[in-house]
């Protein structure tokens, strides 16, 4: 019986020895790609960030080098409590080696934290807020696609010297609302403007109506968005209803994706100015990256941005890995690694990342386009202006990054 | 003032939801003594066969408004005669849990083939545009919506309270044996009534699709709230829950005004508060 338990404990510990195989200096990485997989911004980051990665994986070609590259994913259903249990489970437990996409910015802040303690590496593509590469920045994170201080200065600025000198903003109440409409309003008044008033609505809010009249009250001619997903997509829908935009006050969307002008429908969306870093139909590298996206997803949707960065950040990583040969499992170094290689792909074109871990290149500025003038499906945006990436982003020394400072 | 004259109104307008979908759930609970957890998912469904009417077989908001309840209100009658109808008797838990996972499951299925966005449905053109009342822009459609929702209540209360056959529904829950010693058709009569209360979940969801977005989701995200409304009004009061939804729509309406970021949770407030001083709910009644 002894002898039964004894046998019975040394094998389990060995058991677990082989379980836990991850060890510097091998060809093995597991990726967690962390998202809402089932909420309002499911269709913005969701499955679609999980088949991104995978064709990073493959595009990559390590795994004809010998590299054994896992994907694997998981909800964090907007919560950052949620979301912190889940990377650190994956951390500790499975051996993930890089947290990937990570929307929702209030989860995205508790992740990064967690990525630093551990020496781990997140990296961001959905989250917004533009604190992630400034006060809240990180050894371990790299933030990629785009954040607030984009949107701000894409729309905001745009809008403002268009002749919409006074806004009057709906934010979302949590960290990437506020980070936006504080970044919009420096924006606006930058450019001349002034802010009037804003009012918080809940996250996942399912009727505007009371906060679009405190926004119809206030007389601004512009309202600013600052939700997205979901939210944005009931605001617009609802404003038309309440006659806000044939009243003559015109709509901000500060932040929305190729999904939500889908879910509107162009009839709706015509004539929103949107900010965004990548459109599937800008040059020949997009579309035929978009292309084999669509045919992979359920509902034949075209990448958003947030997918298009997953893709784009995971690929640049294996680039990493590919030029020391072997695995580190080190969060930091493989960062500092990283940040010093160009970024250069198919989606996003040639960029950099700066110091404090923010990707540059270039963002884009589209108007929704009307009915008539779209051609068939997924063809919704035309390009109004290419913002240079050295305007797109917070300029170095205005961020207020600790890492900068020696 | 005029602005929180544009909040109540905007709060009588969410209300309408709210005591649609709680009276359903009070028809259902009073009847049947099921705890129907699928009622959200069953209002989604409404939507969608607005939408898939309109858009496959070219019918309009107002055939919708007619053949949705009825084939959501056949959906819910199998249900019940192929699921539900195993639990009766047995402690609230069960069908608490059985309701809840077919919400589960329809959503899921829905969410695999819409995603989470969901699709664009236009008010039908005879609603469209509003009027000015000189204290807020109206659209025509949200006015329907609250005159047509307080129709169809005070029908379903006149149709149960008032009527011969309400009568005997109300007999078949109180002594289903003796009622049946008549000759009623009891299961038959159970039947109907878990298709009637989906009806109206369903004909809820027609009435919101123009307004929000048609998303698998829109059930849950209202659903919890629609049980606070019942759990304030009591469980299975059909004038209580019309009463109280229309009230709560009124108070969510006004805290979005005085202070918006408690507007999901002033409901819930509200139910403790009940709880507290009344666990039978506002016109509830101890049995």
């Amino acid at each position: 019986m002894n002898k039964k338990l004894s046998a019975l404990m040394l094998g389990t510990a060995l058991a677990l020895a082989t379980g836990t195989g991850a060890f510097a200096g091998d060809k093995v990485v597991k990726i967690g790609v962390l998202n809402d997989m089932s909420g309002l911004y499911a269709d913005l980051a969701g499955p679609g960030s999980v088949i991104a990665a995978q064709m990073a994986v493959e595009d990559s070609g390590l795994t004809k080098k010998g590299w054994k590259i896992d994907v694997i994913s998981a909800d964090h259903q907007n919560k950052p409590d949620i979301g912190v249990n889940i990377a650190r489970q994956w951390i500790d437990v499975d051996k993930v080696d890089v947290l990937a996409d990570v929307p929702t910015s209030s989860v995205a802040l508790a992740v990064s934290n967690l990525a630093k303690e551990k020496n781990s590496l997140l990296l961001d593509s959905g989250a917004g807020t533009s604190d992630l590469t400034n006060k809240a920045c990180s050894p371990n994170t790299i933030h990629w696609t785009y954040d607030t201080y984009t949107l701000a200065h894409g729309t905001g600025t745009a809008l403002t010297k268009s002749g919409g000198n006074t806004w009057f903003f709906l934010t979302a109440d949590y960290a990437f609302g506020a980070a936006l409409e504080r970044d919009t309003t420096a924006a606006v008044e930058a450019a001349g403007g002034k802010v009037v008033g804003a009012v918080k609505h809940p996250l996942n809010t399912a009727d505007f109506s009371s906060f679009l009249l405190q926004a119809q009250a206030s007389k601004a001619k512009v309202i600013g968005l600052a939700n997205a997903g979901g939210d944005t997509v009931n605001a617009i829908k609802q404003a038309a209803e309440f006659g806000i935009t044939s009243g003559g006050q015109k709509l901000a969307s500060l932040l929305m994706f190729i999904s939500d002008v889908h879910a509107l429908g162009l009839k709706t969306a015509k004539g929103l100015n949107l900010t965004e870093t990548f459109y599937w139909d800008l040059n020949d590298g997009t579309r035929a990256f978009s292309k084999r996206f669509q045919e992979r997803m359920k509902n034949h949707a075209m990448p958003t941005m947030i997918q298009a960065g997953v893709y784009s950040s995971l690929l640049h990583y294996f680039k990493a890995l590919d030029s020391l040969g072997e695995n580190p499992h080190d969060g930091a170094k493989m960062v500092a690694k990283m940040k010093t290689m160009p970024t250069d792909d198919p989606v996003f074109g040639k960029g950099s990342i700066e110091p404090n871990g923010r990707v540059l290149h270039p963002a884009y500025l589209f108007e929704v386009k009307s009915p008539s003038e779209s051609k068939g499906p997924w063809d919704y945006y035309k390009l109004v202006a290419t913002i240079p990436a050295n305007e797109a982003f917070t300029p170095l020394d205005k961020s207020t990054c600790p890492l900068l400072k020696k | 003032m005029q602005a929180l004259y544009a909040q109540l109104l905007v709060g009588l307008i969410n209300g309408s939801f709210y005591a649609l979908l709680s009276l359903g759930l009070a028809v259902i609970f009073g009847m049947l003594n099921i705890i129907n957890f699928a009622h959200g998912a069953l209002y989604m469904m409404g939507a969608f066969c607005a939408y898939f009417l309109l858009n496959g077989l070219g019918l309009n908001y107002w055939y919708a408004l007619v053949i949705a309840p009825v084939a959501v209100g056949i959906f819910g009658m199998v249900l019940e005669r192929t699921l539900l109808k195993w639990l009766a008797g047995l402690d609230h838990l069960y069908g608490l849990l059985l309701t809840f996972g077919i919400a589960l499951i329809i959503q899921g299925v829905f969410q695999n083939y819409f995603g989470s966005s969901g699709l664009p449905y236009a008010i039908p053109s005879q609603l469209q545009g509003g009027m000015n009342l000189g204290f807020m822009f109206l659209p025509i459609y949200r006015g329907w919506v609250v005159v047509f929702s307080l129709v169809v209540c005070l029908a379903t209360w006149y149709l149960i309270e008032r009527t011969r056959l309400g009568a005997y529904l109300r007999a078949a829950t109180e002594n289903p044996n003796l009622v049946r010693a008549f000759g009623i058709n009891v299961p038959r009569m159970i039947t109907l009534t878990y298709g009637l209360g989906i009806g109206l979940a369903a004909l809820a969801g027609v009435l919101s699709a123009p307004i929000n977005q048609v998303r698998p989701l829109m059930g849950a995200d209202l659903i919890i709230v629609v049980f606070a409304v019942v759990v304030i009004g009591g469980m299975g009061s059909i004038m209580g829950s019309v009463i109280t939804g229309f009230a709560l729509g009124v108070v969510e309406g006004l805290t979005k005004y005085f202070y918006p970021e408690a507007s999901n949770t002033v409901v819930f407030v509200l139910m403790v508060l009940v709880l507290l001083v009344k666990p039978t709910g506002l016109t509830g009644r101890a049995t």
